[in-house]
């Protein structure tokens, strides 16, 4: 116990520093600080990418750790989204129509005020109200309250009851699946408050920031994106390294167990999947003003499962595996995707990659589950010469959800 | 003798006159050729009767070219003929009906009545149908008089009953008689008694007649209730009516000032600008609706703007009227004769209609547990997460889709498609439980992300075969159309063939699994695998076995979706999430619980639309909420196995 929390963590230190370099790198390679190298929409996908890294370390916590694997953590991002969004684009909407009234003679009420922008927000859904969940979308503090709230409630709920009733496993899965459609399907109504499948859009215009060049902004943000990704680190790694980690660790691997050793499960794994929501919302709160606009698709089933497919693919059970994964399958797929990859002639076909890719992600996804369930992470251990003992697939644990390189390791 | 001279003559003159009134029709045109050249409404009315009554077969056709504008008249001589346009002018027939001719274009006037007139013709022309000979024709002028129904049909049409000798166009032309009867009929007690006769009856087109006279408006009076009004009940303001609603009735009765808007009196508030001061109100302090108003009471005390309605003013002037509904109908014995035979129609449409839901959800059931029945064999029985089974789905609607492009009798292509499509997905299946699935056994979580992996691939793949739109699969004529018990009762056949062909699975699931040596070596793997092995089974065979089937139930379930649903690359993941839900909320491992779960979760959804129509999306969203809630009470869903089965 008397060694310090970063002499056992020696991955957040290191974590911070390739984080801190990569930030001023791409700084001083920007079109606002530095040489021009980096464009501004490269410069805000990294941002983005940082931010997608931060939910999938949260994905991690409760997937790789506690062993639940949710597949509505996307949902939580989104709502985080959509809360900031509400305010991001009140306050926008507020300046234009302040500007838009003081050009006429009289000096506007604040009745008028709220009117336009009602009309403003609304008029695209045929409302002329601001619906009652908008209330405090004046207020920037009011509105990062419920960026916290609302998806920390929401997961408190759920949770309590799908743990309360002992919903494991797949059951689990199935149903936070299920909870992200009603949430994605209850947002495509018009009548939602949330401007229907249009989304909330401008959000990339901050309020009294309007004279700052896109440039800067988003160098801005890459800041804000990594210094949230470097404490979302630091913090998830203490609450992994102690007792509560082991704890939530040994949950994992015989959930019957530990609540048999006298340990409320129910209430560790509420406590896990509602942080990890509230640190899903956060990074989505930093995401969606980078890209601009918030719409349900973003909450659709396949996002979160995209999600999980990152940390598997990173590598589930270690923080920095799951931002490996983030990081590395968003900018390939990006690249990809972008269309500047060269096509593949095979001489009878030619294979265009933007057509092509999901078909690579998908089966590479089975392929990473089938042989390297360690994901790219495990590389690491191959550079340590750590090796797992080839029980040749035979299960460690009684349990069936039971990992099987983590005990061999330690 | 002089009475038998008398008789003489009058049989003489009898005589004469017979064939005075069986005048031909072109004798009847000739006679009145000056009225009809120069026709009006209010003249031609006898001249258009005395050719309807004519009783010569030429008649309607003379009205008909007349109401279509094809009577011309010869210049030369004033001689009218049904006009026909021909390569040199107009090819001529005269109005007994015999060929007569060509004429130049210029030597013929083409009659070219007014809408009024040709009104009129068209109703005279409606008994000539309603008699005519060809049955089709009399069909036809039902049809058109019941899509439009007008007050001069009503004459001719029941004119026409007697003569009607087809049992079926009898019936409907008496129904036909009482609908336009209830809207057009002369005395009220005609009406009324013609209301009565429908009884009970729950068709649209009685309600479509009823509705329209026990329609309501609101109306605004002062003292007693305008003479002639039929007041169907009387509205209080703040009760039934907002204050601001009686008043807005006011204004639009003139009975009251219009109320000033925000934007008038802002309007208003400018244009009296003076000095950076309104009415004495410094300029900075407008940006308060209490100081605008204090601004506007000055400028109206001033008369400089009109006065406006205080709230003072607006409750004085509601407080002084009364308010009512009135019906547009203004017989009140009609419309309460109307509103009564609604409510007794009502009970019987709600009833129909609760029928019609049942029908509706049990259709959607069926949809379900046909998308969900393999899944109850790979999830269900095997416990393996697939999430990949949308895309089986998928595939197999797909297969339907290639065998419609070579075999293009829909029918045979069905029948070919049904078998192929279980043969591909069988294999597909195969393949996956053989590559990836069986390494997964033990870990289910991963299953389902592998799975997952495969389902995203298959996704793109069908996108980049078939391209983004949708792909038609058309089903055989004989399953177009609908069972229609009665106006709110109807069912597609294709509903009702998915429901047949999720009994079919039904059957056949419980005869694979409880009849037969696979059936029995499937229970006994997975309930304990080393045992069953022990025993002489392969597991290995019997997973990939099952998990075939299962997967080749799916594409079969692709095929019959495929027909009402379009086919398109996301057909599976539509239903996939419902698929699980359905295996979830009735119980893993029991078929009847899956079948229990759709039918639970179809009602439901049918139930929520019901409340909110319009909105099919927030019955989805509660639909999914409500399954969360119930599993909370039944976690193991509705029918849970017990004991060692459950795996506890």
């Amino acid at each position: 116990m008397s060694r310090s929390f970063f002499a056992r963590n020696p991955s957040v230190l290191w974590f911070i520093l390739i984080l801190a370099v990569f930030t001023l790198a791409v700084t001083l390679l920007s079109d606002a600080y530095g040489v021009a190298f980096v464009s501004t929409s490269f410069v805000k996908t990294l941002g983005k990418t940082l931010c997608l890294c931060l939910v999938a370390l949260a994905m991690d916590l409760i997937w790789g750790y506690a062993g639940i694997l949710s597949l509505g953590h996307m949902a939580f991002f989104a709502l985080g989204g959509y809360m900031l969004g509400m305010w991001l684009m009140y306050a926008r909407t507020e300046e234009i129509v302040v500007a838009a009234l003081a050009e006429g003679v009289l000096p506007a009420t604040a009745e008028e005020i709220r009117q336009g922008i009602a009309t403003q927000i609304f008029g695209v859904v045929g409302a002329s109200e601001l619906p009652p969940i908008w209330v405090f979308a004046h207020g920037f503090w009011l509105q990062l309250a419920l960026v916290v709230a609302v998806p920390g409630v929401l997961a408190l709920v759920f949770g309590w009851l799908a743990f309360r009733a002992r919903v494991t496993g797949v059951y689990l899965s199935i149903l936070t699946q299920a909870m992200t459609l009603a949430l994605a399907l209850y947002l495509f109504q018009n009548d939602s408050g949330l401007r229907g499948n249009n989304g909330l859009s401008g959000l990339q215009n901050l309020p009294g920031l309007g004279d700052v060049s896109q440039d800067r902004l988003s160098v801005w943000f890459l800041w804000a994106s990594a210094a949230a990704l470097g404490l979302g680190y630091a913090l998830l790694a203490w609450v992994v390294s102690g007792k509560f980690g082991s704890v939530i660790r040994a949950i994992r691997d015989d959930e019957q167990r530990v609540r048999f050793l006298g340990y409320t499960v129910e209430g560790y794994k509420l406590f896990v999947f509602s942080l990890t929501a509230v640190i899903a919302a956060l990074a989505g709160a930093l995401y969606y003003p980078q890209a601009g606009i918030i719409n349900p698709a973003e909450l659709a089933p396949i996002a979160s499962i995209y999600l999980a497919v990152w940390v598997a693919i990173g590598g589930r059970g270690r923080l920095y595996g799951a931002v490996i994964g983030a990081a590395f399958v968003t900018l390939v797929s990006s690249w990809f995707t972008g269309g500047r990859v060269p096509d593949l002639p095979l001489g009878f076909y030619t294979v265009q990659w933007v057509d092509w890719w999901s078909v690579v992600l998908g089966l590479s996804f089975v392929a990473v589950t089938l042989f390297a369930p360690k994901g790219l992470a495990g590389l690491f251990d191959l550079w340590q010469g750590l090796r797992a003992p080839n029980r040749r697939g035979a299960p460690l644990g009684p349990d069936d959800g039971a990992l099987m390189e983590r005990e061999a390791r330690e | 003798m002089r009475s038998l001279y008398l008789a003489l003559a009058l049989c003489l003159s009898a005589l004469f006159a017979l064939p005075a009134s069986a005048e031909t029709a072109a004798e009847i045109v000739a006679r009145n050729a000056a009225a009809i050249e120069k026709p009006s409404r209010q003249t031609i009315g006898p001249v258009i009767a005395e050719l309807a009554a004519s009783g010569d077969a030429q008649a309607a056709a003379i009205l008909e070219a007349w109401g279509d504008k094809r009577l011309g008249q010869r210049k030369a001589d004033g001689a009218f003929f049904i006009i026909a346009k021909s390569a040199d002018g107009w090819a001529l027939t005269d109005l007994a009906g015999a060929d007569a001719g060509t004429a130049a274009k210029g030597d013929i006037a083409e009659l070219k009545p007014n809408a009024g007139v040709r009104g009129l013709i068209a109703t005279a022309l409606v008994q000539f149908t309603l008699s005519d000979p060809d049955r089709a024709k009399r069909v036809a002028a039902l049809e058109s008089i019941a899509k439009d129904p007008k007050p001069e049909a009503l004459e001719p049409l029941s004119a026409s009953v007697a003569g009607e000798d087809d049992p079926v166009l009898r019936a409907q032309k008496e129904r036909l008689v009482g609908l336009l009867t209830i809207r057009f009929g002369a005395t009220s007690q005609a009406r009324v008694a013609a209301i009565e006769s429908f009884g009970r009856d729950p068709a649209l087109d009685l309600r479509a007649a009823l509705n329209p006279l026990v329609a309501t408006t609101r109306i605004a009076f002062a003292g007693e209730p305008p003479a002639g009004a039929n007041i169907a009940r009387e509205l209080k303001p703040g009760r039934d009516l907002t204050e601001a609603e009686a008043y807005d009735l006011l204004v639009a009765a003139n009975l009251a000032p219009a109320r000033l808007t925000v934007d008038e009196a802002r309007h208003a508030l400018a244009a009296n600008l003076k000095d950076g001061a309104v009415g004495g109100v410094p300029l900075a302090d407008l940006s308060r609706q209490e100081a605008r108003d204090r601004a506007y009471n000055a400028l109206e005390a001033a008369g400089t703007v009109p006065p406006a309605a205080t709230d003072a003013e607006v409750a004085a002037a509601v407080a002084a009227h009364r308010f009512a509904e009135a019906y547009a109908e203004p017989d009140a014995a009609v419309t309460a004769a109307a509103a009564a035979a609604l409510g007794r129609i009502g009970t019987a449409v709600g009833a129909m209609q609760a029928a019609d839901l049942a029908l509706d959800a049990l259709s959607l059931a069926s949809i379900y547990f046909l998308a969900a029945i393999g899944l109850a064999i790979t999830f269900g029985v095997m416990r393996v997460i697939n999430m990949a089974h949308g895309e089986f789905i998928m595939m197999g609607a797909y297969t339907g889709y290639v065998v419609q492009l070579w075999i293009t009798n829909y029918t045979l292509s069905i029948i070919v498609a049904l078998p192929l499509a279980f043969a591909v997905t069988f294999a597909a299946g195969v393949a996956m439980e053989r590559l990836v699935i069986r390494h997964l056994y033990k870990r289910p979580l991963e299953t389902l992300l592998a799975t997952f992996g495969i389902s995203i691939a298959l996704q793109q793949l069908a996108k980049n075969i078939f391209g983004t739109q949708a792909r038609p699969l058309t089903a055989p004529a004989w399953l177009d159309g609908a069972w229609v018990v009665n106006d709110v009762i109807a069912i597609s056949y294709i509903r009702i063939a998915i429901f047949a062909l999720a009994l079919v699975f039904l059957a056949f699931f419980l005869w694979l699994m409880k009849r037969t040596r696979l059936g029995l070596e499937v229970r006994a793997v997975t309930q304990n695998p080393a045992m069953a092995a022990s025993m002489g089974i392969d597991p290995d065979r019997i997973n990939m076995l099952t998990f075939g089937i299962g997967s080749g139930i799916a594409g079969i379930a692709g095929v019959a979706i495929g027909l009402f649903a379009k086919v398109t690359s996301e057909l599976g993941s539509d239903y996939i999430v419902q698929s699980f839900m359905t295996v979830v909320v009735g119980g893993v491992g029991n078929i009847w619980g899956t079948l229990a779960g759709a039918a639970l979760i179809g009602l439901m959804q049918k139930g929520i639309e019901w409340f909110n129509p319009s909105n099919t999306l927030a019955a989805q969203t509660y639909m999914i909420l409500f399954i969360i809630l119930f599993i909370q009470f039944r976690p193991r869903g509705i029918i849970a196995l017990k004991g060692r089965a459950a795996g506890d």
